[in-house]
């Protein structure tokens, strides 16, 4: 079974982001970037599965600007076998990006898709339910837990609002990351030469005929307002006494 | 315009969250109906009648339904569709996981997690972790919408709309419901709550989490949150976790005890009205949040709270 990670290159998530004075965005000049953590753990977990021998080969996608190929090489570095870059330097929303993922699919027949739950830049939480509907293929998002039944079926376990919950979903099938599916590895020196040599493919989103123009127009993006740190407070009585007096919340 | 709300709920009633999100649905129309997705959600569906300002409830069920399995939702929504310009969904784990499989299925794409409407095609919504706000104008024609409900006031009561069962198959043949681990509890929600006691890393052990955080929350009526490294580490549930990946929290009054606030957590709390930080590092970045902060060791710290606590009466 082949396994198809989407990985994104994002903003480091140490890294304090800024907004730019004229609004029209947050500054990326000169900022660390790295693969979405979520990414990182699909990664990881697709490179146990062929480590196990439940996956035959692990590919991995990536939709941006050239330097994502570094994104790509990580992942490459990570385990991965080969990666396809489909380069642009628009932005692309969730629902084209699962356009084009959906396009490379039906080129690649994976028997799963294992993806970050969430970009941490746009946050939006959507592309992997995304691509599922437009494939019509089952989901489970959220994953902290999978369980590949034989190449049919997959059991996963989500973290959901009060808990959480396991779903047996049919093959092939989208499952996103959650935080606690796994624990990413660092690459090794030795693999990240080995990595060097792992073919990249390079396309545009003109050659799987997708329209990426955005549906959302950014008119601006601003800082949000700024919270005061207030008082340092002497003790726990005092702490008490304002939290009643003062602040009135108790 | 016609606007469809996707209920929160757990089959006797709606959660606030639905009601925060009929609240939003109200700047865009006055044609507001609710669905109720679910199994045996009667009650559900007729506490949503009772929200004011609601014209009409739909109801669907089904065993699918029930578990909110996103393809079954997914089936019963499409359709319903064509009568609505926006369909609005709480931002909670349920509607993260099927809305923008609705909004793919439409050809849309979503405007997640919206804070505030400013006309029927201009939102605000946070992104990177919330240090950033975008306004964003949707060319779709039909907008899909999540709604952080911390944002908005309920809505009241004394609607009494008309309840139309959707007959709808509403399954899932490719997923299979396996089992849940649901974590009980009498506290508040954790969304809802007026007070939110929250316990990080510090705090060491479940057992101390269980014998330090809870009791705490307990006395102040309070739901219990927790920082991602504490859910890591097995100290807490995961469903506890607060941040930028966990759940968004704006009570009256949110206590951190033994959390450093890391951009990720701020990002879930740092609408509270109110923030009280205890960590024994004073340079910890939740103080730059926090209106009242206590550089303390919680383990002294927290006793003498519960004192001072028990002489208010509480
Ligand atoms: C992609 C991604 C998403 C994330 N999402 C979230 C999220 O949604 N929510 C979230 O919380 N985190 C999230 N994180 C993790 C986040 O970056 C931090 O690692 C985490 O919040 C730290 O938790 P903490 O404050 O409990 O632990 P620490 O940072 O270790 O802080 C512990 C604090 O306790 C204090 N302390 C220690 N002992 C005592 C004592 N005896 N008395 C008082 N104080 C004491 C210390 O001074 C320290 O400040 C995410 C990370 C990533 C990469
Ligand atoms: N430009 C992209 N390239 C590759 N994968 C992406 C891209 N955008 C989103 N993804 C995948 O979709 C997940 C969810 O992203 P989002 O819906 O934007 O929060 C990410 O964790 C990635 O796995």
């Amino acid at each position: 079974m082949k396994v198809l990670v989407p990985v994104k290159r994002v903003i480091d998530y140490n890294v304090k982001v800024r907004v730019k004075p004229d609004q029209s965005g947050v500054d990326l000049a000169n900022v660390k970037m790295s693969m979405n953590p979520f990414d990182e753990i699909a990664t990881e977990e697709a490179v146990r599965m062929k480590e196990k021998g439940a996956a035959t080969e692990v590919v991995v996608v990536s939709i941006g600007p050239q330097p994502a190929q570094e994104t790509i090489r990580t992942a490459l570095a990570m385990g991965a076998d080969r990666g396809l870059l489909i380069q642009t330097d628009q932005t692309v929303e969730p629902l084209a990006v699962a356009k084009l993922l959906k396009a490379v699919v039906e080129q690649e027949q994976p028997g799963l898709v294992i993806m970050g739950k969430q970009a941490i830049d746009d946050d939006n939480n959507a592309t992997g339910q995304m691509l599922a509907a437009l494939l019509d293929w089952p989901q489970a998002t959220f994953a902290s837990k999978i369980e590949l039944n034989g190449a049919s079926a997959a059991n996963v376990t989500r973290e959901v609002d009060g808990g959480l919950q396991t779903l047996e979903v049919q093959l092939p099938a989208i499952v996103t990351a959650d935080l606690r599916l796994n624990e990413p590895r660092y690459a090794s020196l030795p693999n990240i030469m080995k990595a060097k040599k792992k073919p990249i493919d390079v396309k545009s989103p003109g050659d799987f005929g997708v329209d990426i123009t955005p549906r959302l127009k950014v008119s601006k993006v601003t800082e949000p307002p700024k919270r005061q740190g207030g008082v340092k407070v002497e003790s726990v009585a005092d702490l008490v006494m304002r939290l009643k007096n003062e602040a009135g919340v108790l | 315009m016609a606007v469809l709300v996707i209920a929160d709920h757990d089959n006797t009633a709606v959660r606030d969250t639905t009601l925060k999100t009929v609240t939003a649905a109200q700047k865009l129309s006055g044609d507001i109906d609710v669905l109720v997705l679910g199994q045996n959600a009667r009650p559900a569906a007729d506490a949503a009648a009772r929200i004011a300002g609601v014209r009409k409830v739909l109801l669907a069920e089904s065993p699918a339904l029930g578990k909110m399995i996103a393809e079954a939702v997914t089936d019963v929504v499409v359709p319903l569709a064509a009568n609505y310009d926006a369909i609005l969904t709480p931002a909670t784990s349920a509607g993260k996981n099927f809305s923008p499989r609705i909004a793919a299925k439409l050809d849309v794409m979503q405007i997640t997690d919206v804070i505030e409407i400013l006309d029927a095609n201009t939102f605000v919504r946070p992104i990177y972790a919330g240090n950033a706000l975008e306004t964003v104008t949707s060319s779709d024609a039909k907008k899909v919408i999540t709604v952080r409900p911390t944002v908005f006031k309920a809505a009241g009561e004394g609607g009494a709309a008309p309840v139309e069962i959707v007959s709808a198959t509403g399954d899932a043949p490719k997923t299979r419901f396996v089992g849940e681990e649901v974590v009980k509890s009498d506290r508040p929600e954790l969304g809802a709550a007026k007070i939110v006691v929250s316990g990080g890393r510090a705090l060491g052990s479940a057992e101390e989490f269980q014998r330090v955080i809870e009791p705490l929350a307990d006395k102040l009526g309070a739901a219990v949150g927790a920082s991602r490294a504490a859910v890591d580490a097995g100290y807490a549930p995961n469903d506890y976790q607060v941040g930028q990946t966990g759940k968004v929290v704006a009570p009256d009054l949110y206590l951190a005890i033994g959390i450093s606030g890391a951009i990720q957590h701020l990002a879930g709390m740092k609408d509270s009205k109110v923030i009280v930080a205890i960590n024994k590092d004073g340079d910890a970045p939740i103080f730059s949040v926090a209106d009242y902060g206590l550089v303390a060791d919680y383990k002294t710290a927290v006793p003498e709270l519960m004192d001072e606590l028990s002489k208010l009466g509480k």
